[in-house]
């Protein structure tokens, strides 16, 4: 057993929202352990003082204090883990702050959250990983080239993905939407080695990632089985060719949408999920369902249509579909609807989400979102800049995969 | 005999004037400690589940944050049973403090809104205003009925 990760706690509510246990949970699942920075009752005044942001709640005090101690390396810890209330605008503004703050001062890997008393150990889980992962594996993350052959699997909520890689090249390929999670991603398996023309026995190492990660990685006797969100993170860097300096990488997915901000290929600060399915890849599908086109096809139907003729601004899918009923029943063509559908998802994920993360240049948009069109230019004008989509981008997690499995081949 | 509402709940050394004068105290009697090594300022001494937020709706919305409404859980029915109540402002935190400043907010009016004797000091920043608190604390508890 390797030593746990220590993850500092900086937190207001978890033990009075009942969700403390779960926290605790989550961290133990993937090897690390929580602890709350061990700070004297005098210096919290002091500290708090000195860091200059004037709440009033006692134990966002104590939070702005225990920043600063780990900044200041009075106290040592691998991982940050910053949690308040869902709801508090106090807290949110200090979890922020403390966000940029430890980011900004320090190497320490942070990831903020705000709970309800509904959050779950298994909510949490994908965020554990990944802030333990990068605190423990930042070799295996370093990895810049794939090497050997590989394959890497995405189960992902609504689509399961594969990817054969050999020596830095993609070769073969397999996509089909999620139903069984074991029999798409063995079905897309197939696919790719048919398309790389190899056999399951030629591969050297294999990596898994998405929801289905567990149990399919346990079921093909993977390698590495690895969390999305630093996966995604290596796979976007890799293929827009930028690996080192900043990136801000962008994935609206099916289930959840994920913001990582990167620096030399690993994410720094990151969100993840957390809004409603108005602003999922969910609502782009029921868009181009309810204007009778394929969504390989809304992309460029929302180029030729302007946003801005129909009002669509909801988080919530029903909603959503709702505005998207009554334009088309006033007259508005489906041009237009389909333009303001993509400008509604990208405008609830840029509004709720990444104001999570410090947005860095170049911004990459991966995941099969990123194939529509209208959706990565309505991203481009919210966030006033050219968004990059590399080639593959739909295979992201399947790439990434891939391309850190190649750190588990053996030299016999 | 009262029940005397204390707040800061987690003030020993209110609720030790309070149980001295032969009432009871109404508090959570957490000490805060020279060094803070738990999850908040006033960890909970009982594990809280996420039931309690849900029994805090009583006393806060759904809107509002579910770490209010878990302290809710515990101090709601401690007001509404209360029949006096001290209030201190602005404590030093090692007086006694509660970690939310929200539920501090909806406490001190949910007790300043019950019509019990009550008693709202702030805190004393010098020796001669401290010789005044305790004063004023003693005569109200005294003033209560049933007193020592």
């Amino acid at each position: 057993m390797t030593t746990p990760v220590r993850i500092a706690q900086i937190s207001c509510g978890p033990e009075y929202s009942g969700v403390q246990q779960e926290i605790n949970e989550a961290a133990k699942a993937v090897n690390g352990e929580i602890f709350f920075p061990d700070i004297a009752l005098k210096d919290i005044i002091r500290d708090f003082d000195a860091f200059g942001l004037d709440v009033r709640s006692p134990d966002l005090k104590l939070a702005i204090a225990r920043a600063k101690a780990l900044v200041d390396g009075r106290v040592d810890a691998d991982a940050v883990f910053i949690a308040t209330c869902f709801r508090c605008a106090e807290a949110a503004i200090v979890r922020n702050e403390l966000r940029h703050y430890i980011h900004d001062h320090s190497k320490l890997p942070v990831v903020s959250y705000s709970f309800t008393e509904r959050t779950t150990a298994g909510t949490l889980l994908t965020r554990m990983e990944a802030l333990t992962t990068i605190a423990r594996r930042r070799a295996l993350l370093a990895r810049e080239t794939q090497q050997g052959l590989t394959l890497g699997v995405d189960s992902g909520s609504s689509t399961t993905k594969a990817v054969v890689m050999k020596d830095n090249t993609i070769i073969g390929t397999g996509w089909q939407p999620t139903t069984e999670v074991l029999k798409s991603a063995e079905d897309v398996i197939g696919d790719a080695l048919k398309e790389a023309g190899i056999t399951r026995d030629e591969v050297e190492a294999v990596g898994t990632t998405g929801y289905g990660r567990f149990l399919v990685g346990k079921k093909i006797n993977a390698d590495l089985i690895q969390e999305e969100l630093t996966v995604n993170s290596k796979g976007a860097v890799y293929l827009a060719d930028h690996q080192h300096g900043p990136a801000t990488v962008i994935d609206i997915g099916g289930m959840d949408n994920k913001a990582i901000t990167v620096q030399d290929g690993i994410p720094g600060t990151f969100t993840m999920g957390g809004i409603c399915a108005g602003a999922s890849g969910r609502f782009l599908e029921m868009t181009a369902k309810r204007l009778g086109v394929d969504i390989t096809e809304l992309g460029p139907l929302a180029m030729k249509g302007f946003a801005g003729h129909v009002p669509m601004n909801s988080y919530c899918i029903v909603f959503g579909t709702q505005s998207l009923v009554n334009a088309l029943a006033a007259g508005s063509s489906r041009e237009d609807v389909a333009a303001a559908a993509c400008h509604s998802v990208a405008e609830q994920v840029f509004e709720q989400q990444l104001q999570e993360v410090d947005i860095r240049e170049p911004v990459i948009m991966v995941g099969g979102t990123s194939l529509i069109e209208g959706l990565v230019y309505a991203m481009g004008e919210l966030l006033q800049t050219k968004i990059m989509v590399p080639r593959y981008s739909q295979y992201i997690g399947a790439v990434g995969s891939a391309l850190l499995a190649s750190g588990f081949i053996r030299d016999d | 005999m009262a029940k005397v509402f204390i707040y800061p709940t987690t003030s020993l050394i209110l609720s030790d004037l309070v149980a001295r004068y032969g009432h009871t105290p109404l508090s959570s009697a957490i000490a805060i400690r020279e060094r803070v090594q738990t999850a908040g300022l006033e960890s909970v001494p009982l594990q809280i589940t996420p039931e309690e937020p849900k029994k805090g709706l009583k006393w806060a919305a759904v809107e509002v944050p579910s770490g209010v409404r878990g302290r809710m859980a515990l101090y709601g029915p401690m007001i509404e049973s209360c029949e006096a109540a001290i209030i201190i402002n602005d404590a030093d935190l090692a007086f006694g403090c509660m970690g939310c400043a929200r539920t501090n907010e909806l406490i001190k009016f949910l007790i300043r809104q019950k019509e019990v004797p009550k008693i709202d000091l702030n805190y004393p920043k010098n020796e001669e205003d401290g010789v005044k608190f305790v004063a004023a604390i003693k005569r109200f508890l005294k003033g209560l009925e049933g007193a020592k």
